[in-house]
């Protein structure tokens, strides 16, 4: 590889040039920052600019490029210099737009400046150009795992768009639960009436598909390696096992209905009563006839009871609403209004909720004379010649009993979403440490994956809320927590089968990216396209298991001897894994230690007698830094004794870049990241918890230095917060100054 | 009529069939905006929701004898904001006047007093009788109550006199509006396309 050639380029446009003093700006460049070139112009992002810098690339063998204009986030088109490593050094939104005007602060505002260029010329120099995985994961065909709406709709929608599909369906046919339906709700204008469910044509459309390849009466038996490369067996009911390689997975595992026999009271387990599922049946069985009962009587009186063991407080059902329920209600009340209109059809709610267009559905069953009762049911038994239902009306708030002939519970949806990883953790911690009922404990739930994965972290995907196998629906629509795996329809969270469809489609899409950037050697979601991937120094690795296990993606498995075996693939290149290393073998070309850590010591830190405080800022580039720059767009004002540096994530910050910051004089250190916890908004999930987590273990290490806990600050920053961390930068350089400055000034 | 079964529809189709826009009652989704809408809501028996949630409970008694449809105001604030659409206001008239048919309204509803003296005044003579209208009104609980209601009215009464907007002559007789005969025929044939239409006997 041909030598390393440094260059330096400074814009003195959108007002730089008229306060920041450019000349000494390139002069600090040259010395300090060591770039071969360094050259300044009035407007760089302008063709004549970029050609500039294009030239010096082409004709002098430029590699790396400082450019000292806007933030990193601006320009992005007009400073991509393929194959070139470029740093940037925030002079506009950074500096310009947020320290106070007037020449008493041309001082500090120039140092600012220079320090940002001090700080760019040290970051690019650790920078490499970053080529990709080399190890190219290629297979390209995608496993579908369930024959349901949501399954076929995925594997057609794949295979429609050139990809081979794998369909594993554990029945004898194709279909799910809704096949088991006599119809289903209306798609389109003018929702009114219930309609054929077309599974029998999609499940014509996947057997013939020349691209789905279908395992009936199958299961997975093992799921192991990464996207591009997973190595998947799939078991026949008869035993027999087949390998396949595949590039991504979708698992469209669907739901159950919650079990009526937990629902006594409500009548569950009794004659004449049936939850949705068993109300379908009849239907069915009927045939668009009258819908008669089990016992063959005819139904003359029908009670829809919503809500059945969902939206419970008391902690014994299901806490959540499922959505689908109270359309299908309608839709099952149609059923009997249809065949006859004098049959009593009573639906009886707390709120009737029909999303999307249900509103025209719920409408047209209120003309079709179906009661709405706003109720509550205490209590179903037997009575008279079937169930007699004691509920309390709330709009009229009095008890009443009525006697129905079939009682139908609208029960919820309980994700097929295989093991919970948080018993699987305990669980699996009890058997390593020798416990013989934890180890056949672990052999069980296994037995219950869906995917079997050979993961460190789990056999199954990670569950968001209530078992469902959901990611953050604000950060990562369609995403689980497992690269290259997707969750649609019910098992990814409450559905009805509109939304399944729509949900199957996206996953498709989702694991069509996954296939084509594992194939590129990229990041997939949120980096799409990142080249750069992780790269150990495995040598000094000490087997801590800290990177394997606060992985948040479970991309880390661990060998034999206990070292980390890396899936690049199923990496998001957060930097967790870098942040975690205590012994910091873990780095990316263009993101390390080193990156970040040369920029902190490439600050001027001024001697304690100068009385000006040196704070540094790491924001995590997703929200805080957008927000530190949307402060100097909104020309809000903060202090000049800042220097922020974007961060993947709060997840990859190393300790020893706080350590080293305080030892080398600074006065506090801001961390700013996501908002964390069960609401979470951080895009690698737990990169904000385990900063907090990291950073609370450091108040013994400040202690020793001789320095105050409030030296190092963690922060929840959102995108819109501009004007607030404007505030908290003010009100931090306020505090430090109340506390001193640091007495490590000098020592560094 | 026996009373019908809790929960049946049979009275709401009774409803739907005898009352004016009955058939919007099973629109109503119970939002309870009609409720909150309504400036008279604190002072009546039953809302307009609650009154719609009765008749598909089968609560004929109760509702064709509440006092609440003969409390609305007709201010339209209930029509205007109501989601789906309901013509709430005409409802309640429907409801007041199918009652008033069936005799079920309690004894002594002023507003239902007052209507009935409104409608025997204006079909005398085609037009209201203002000063026979006011007295009827004044004594219909009797002479004693009727006379010291006058009485306190008494300068009003003259004022209105003296300023020529009442005029005593009125007290023998009154006038009749031009083809009297024409008018009361043509309110018997309304009367009668009614009854056929709700079905019942004058």
């Amino acid at each position: 590889m041909a030598d390393n050639k440094f260059a330096a380029y400074i814009c003195a446009g959108c007002g730089i040039g008229d306060t920041l003093d450019v000349k000494s700006l390139e002069k600090i460049a040259q010395k300090e920052g060591k770039m071969a070139l360094v050259k300044s112009h009035a407007f760089l992002c302008s063709e004549e600019g970029v050609k500039t810098i294009r030239d010096d690339i082409a004709n002098e063998a430029v590699t790396h490029v400082c450019i000292a204009a806007c933030s990193r986030r601006a320009k992005t088109e007009a400073f991509n210099f393929p194959g070139t490593s470029v740093a940037r050094a925030n002079l506009r939104e950074g500096v310009l737009w947020v320290v106070a005007a007037g020449a008493e602060h041309d001082e500090v505002r120039q140092e600012m400046a220079e320090d940002y260029v001090r700080m760019g010329c040290a970051e690019v120099k650790k920078m490499k150009m970053p080529d990709g995985n080399p190890d190219k994961a290629q297979a390209r065909s995608i496993l579908v795992v369930g024959g349901g709406m949501s399954g076929m709709t995925s594997a057609i929608e794949a295979a429609e768009a050139g990809f081979e599909v794998v369909l594993v369906e554990k029945n004898g046919a194709l279909g799910g639960f809704a096949k088991q339906l006599w119809k289903r709700v209306p798609f389109a204008a003018p929702y009114a009436e219930a309609q054929p469910t077309g599974v029998a044509e999609l499940a014509a459309r996947v057997s013939t598909h020349p691209r789905i390849k279908l395992h009936l009466n199958s299961t997975l038996a093992e799921t192991a390696g990464a996207p591009g490369r997973f190595m998947i067996k799939i078991a026949q009911e008869s035993g027999s096992v087949s390998d396949v390689t595949v590039g991504a997975i979708i698992q469209a595992t669907g739901f159950t209905p919650y079990d009526v026999s937990k629902l006594p009271k409500l009548g569950g387990g009794q004659d004449n009563v049936v939850d949705q599922a068993g109300m379908e049946a009849l239907a069915l069985t009927a045939n668009g006839a009258a819908i008669k009962r089990a016992d063959g009587r005819p139904v003359n009186s029908v009670i829809f009871l919503q809500c059945a063991g969902q939206r419970d407080d008391s902690g014994q059902h299901l806490s959540y609403c499922s959505g689908h329920c109270c359309a299908t209600s309608i839709k099952q009340a149609m059923y009997f209004k249809d065949a006859n209109p004098d049959v009593d059809t009573m639906i009886l709610y707390q709120d009737l909720r029909v999303p999307g267009m249900g509103e025209d559905f719920y409408r047209s069953a209120q003309e079709k004379g179906v009661t709405f009762t706003k109720g509550m049911a205490t209590r179903v038994s037997s009575g008279g010649d079937g169930c007699s239902v004691s509920f309390k009306d709330l709009i009229l708030d009095e008890e009443t009993t009525l006697n129905a002939d079939l009682v139908v519970l609208a029960t919820g949806q309980v994700a097929n979403a295989g093991v919970d990883l948080d018993k699987w953790t305990e669980v699996t911690t009890a058997a390593e440490s020798g416990d013989a009922n934890a180890k056949e404990a672990q052999q069980q739930l296994r037995a219950t994956s869906v995917l079997k994965m050979s993961y460190r972290q789990g056999p199954d995907l990670p569950q968001l809320k209530h078992g469902f196998a959901d990611s953050h629906f604000i950060c990562f629509p369609y995403e689980t927590r497992r690269t290259g795996i997707y969750a649609a329809g019910p098992t990814r969270r409450p559905m009805d089968l509109e939304q399944s469809i729509t949900d199957a489609t996206g996953a498709a899409l989702k694991a069509i990216q996954a296939v084509e950037n594992a194939g590129a050697g990229r990041a997939a979601h949120p980096r799409v396209g990142d080249l750069s991937y992780p790269i150990v120094r495995m040598e000094g690795c000490t087997q801590c298991k800290r990177c394997t296990v606060e992985c948040p993606f479970g991309a880390i498995d661990e060998d034999e001897r206990r070292f980390p075996v890396f899936n690049e693939q199923r990496c998001r290149r957060c930097g967790t894994c870098m942040g975690a290393c205590p012994v910091r073998v873990i780095s990316f070309e263009n993101y390390s230690v080193d990156t970040v850590g040369m920029q902190i010591k490439a600050v001027n830190v001024p001697e304690e007698d100068e009385n000006k405080p040196r704070i540094l800022i790491l924001a995590c580039e997703n929200d805080a830094y957008p927000a530190l720059d949307m402060a100097g767009l909104q020309r809000q004002v903060y202090s000049a004794y800042v220097r922020a540096i974007p961060i993947r994530c709060l997840g990859s910050v190393n300790t020893i870049w706080i350590t080293d910051a305080l030892n080398s004089g600074y006065d506090g250190v801001m961390m700013m990241g996501c908002k964390r916890g069960d609401d979470y908004q951080c895009h690698f999930v737990k990169g904000s918890e385990m900063a907090y987590y990291r950073m609370s273990k450091i108040g013994d290490t400040l202690t020793q230095m001789g320095l105050e806990p409030e030296r190092v600050q963690t922060l929840e920053i959102a995108i819109t917060d501009s004007v607030r961390v404007a505030g908290l930068i003010n009100d931090y350089v306020k505090q430090i100054e109340e506390i001193g400055l640091s007495p490590m000034k000098g020592f560094g | 009529m026996n009373a019908p079964a809790p929960y049946k529809n049979n009275f709401l189709r009774e409803v739907e069939e005898c009352v004016e826009e009955g058939e919007w009652v099973k629109m109503c989704m119970q939002c309870g905006v009609c409720a909150g809408s309504c400036p008279f809501g604190p002072d009546w028996e039953h809302s307009p929701q609650k009154l719609f949630m009765m008749i598909r409970a089968g609560k004929r008694e109760e509702v064709l004898t509440s006092d609440a449809m003969w409390m609305c105001t007709s201010c339209y604030n209930c029509v205007v904001r109501c989601p789906r659409e309901l013509p709430i206001t005409h409802i309640m008239h429907g409801l007041a006047s199918y009652a008033h048919r069936l005799g079920l309204v309690p004894k002594g509803q002023p507003t239902h007093e007052f209507a009935q003296l409104f409608w025997k005044n204006l079909a005398k003579k085609g037009r209201v009788n203002e000063l026979k209208l006011t007295l009827s009104l004044y004594f219909k609980d009797g002479l004693v109550s009727g006379i010291k209601t006058a009485l306190g009215m008494q300068s009003i009464g003259l004022g209105m006199v003296l300023a020529k907007r009442l005029n005593p002559m009125e007290i023998f007789g009154g006038h009749a509006i031009k083809d009297l005969k024409g008018f009361q025929a043509i309110i018997a044939k309304a009367r009668e396309i009614e009854d056929k239409k709700q079905g019942l006997k004058g």
